[in-house]
């Protein structure tokens, strides 16, 4: 954990999915802050200051987190990945040190969350698919979602309204659970 | 319009300028381990505090009870680029100090994962 027992350690759970699928929805949801924003500077490592302080070529990007205080020791914050695609780079700090990630579907959109999927799986970082269920969706079995986003049997697909707090509180017990079978099946 | 564009220029005062003119135009910093959730807090009360910026005294009046680099970034409303070099600034001094960088193998601590269950239950 830390180092100095007055400063506790983070957790981190990153909430994937395409754009206006319920991510900042089932941050806010579970917050017990009111959900904050924050910016980053797209491709910092690669613009120049000049070009920074010219306005030049630049770009921001927003995060939206929530934060869950676990006891004095632990956090866990939540935080919403951005959705285009130009902002990839941002997803690799935000899944680096992650407990998990949850995989938000809408069944009106079941492309729009390949991207993510395919992140998650091949950096074998846990992740479960959580499907969000809108007003005027077909309704899909869990099984059919799985099967139309080519999902292994092992990562959980279960079913979420992100606007309800126990709701929102089912999908993130789902995922601890999903990392710590992963962990007692993972080799040693 | 993409509404994170706006953010850079809805002030009147010169916006990109602002945020770097807080770093003097510096966006490394010189704590190269701070993260989105390294966990910060003040130490103790600096004696030299006109040598400080009003942006790194107003950190160190929100960090007398530690908080994530992403929340005083938030409460700033600074971006994260600015708010890690305010930091490394602070840290350098001993006016802040900062958890242990997170390694992704306190994830295999069962503990961990249970008290993080027990937590998100009692929400
Ligand atoms: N019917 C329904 N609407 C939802 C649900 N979750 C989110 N929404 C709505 O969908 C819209 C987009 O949600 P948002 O959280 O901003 O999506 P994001 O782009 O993934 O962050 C908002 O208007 C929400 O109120 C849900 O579970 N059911
Ligand atoms: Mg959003």
């Amino acid at each position: 954990m830390s180092d100095t027992p007055l400063i506790p350690t983070s957790i981190k759970i990153v909430v994937a999915g395409g754009f206006g699928v319920g991510k900042t929805t089932l941050v806010n949801t579970v917050s017990e802050i009111p959900p904050l924003r924050t910016e980053e500077v797209l491709t910092e490592a690669s613009v120049g200051v000049d070009d920074l302080v010219d306005g030049k070529e630049t770009t921001t990007v927003a995060l939206d987190f929530g934060r869950i205080t676990i006891n004095a020791q632990v956090v866990l914050y939540l935080f919403g990945t951005p959705g285009q695609n130009r902002f990839w780079f941002m997803w690799d700090e935000l899944a680096h040190g992650a407990l998990g990630a949850i995989v938000l579907v809408d069944t009106r959109r079941l492309d729009s969350s390949f991207p993510s999927i395919d992140f998650f799986e091949r950096r074998g970082i846990p992740f479960i698919v959580a499907v969000n269920e809108f007003e005027g969706a077909w309704p899909h079995t869990m099984e059919e979602v799985r099967h139309a986003l080519d999902i292994a049997p092992s990562v959980p697909v279960i079913a979420c309204d992100a606007r309800d707090r126990e709701s929102a509180k089912r999908v993130l017990v789902e995922l601890v659970h999903h990392t710590m079978r992963r962990l007692e099946t993972a080799p040693a | 319009m993409n509404p994170d564009h706006d953010w850079w220029y809805d002030e009147a005062a010169g916006p990109l300028v602002r945020p770097y003119a807080m770093t003097r135009g510096r966006t490394r910093p010189n704590a190269p381990n701070l993260n989105l959730v390294t966990q910060v807090r003040a130490a103790g009360h600096p004696a030299d505090p006109g040598a400080l910026s009003p942006e790194h005294l107003q950190i160190l009046e929100i960090c007398q009870a530690p908080l994530s680099v992403a929340e005083v970034a938030a409460y700033l409303d600074v971006p994260l680029v600015v708010v890690k070099v305010l930091l490394g600034d602070l840290m350098e001094r001993g006016h802040v100090v900062a958890g242990a960088l997170f390694q992704t193998s306190d994830i295999t601590d069962t503990k961990l994962l249970q008290a993080v269950l027990d937590g998100i239950r009692r929400i």
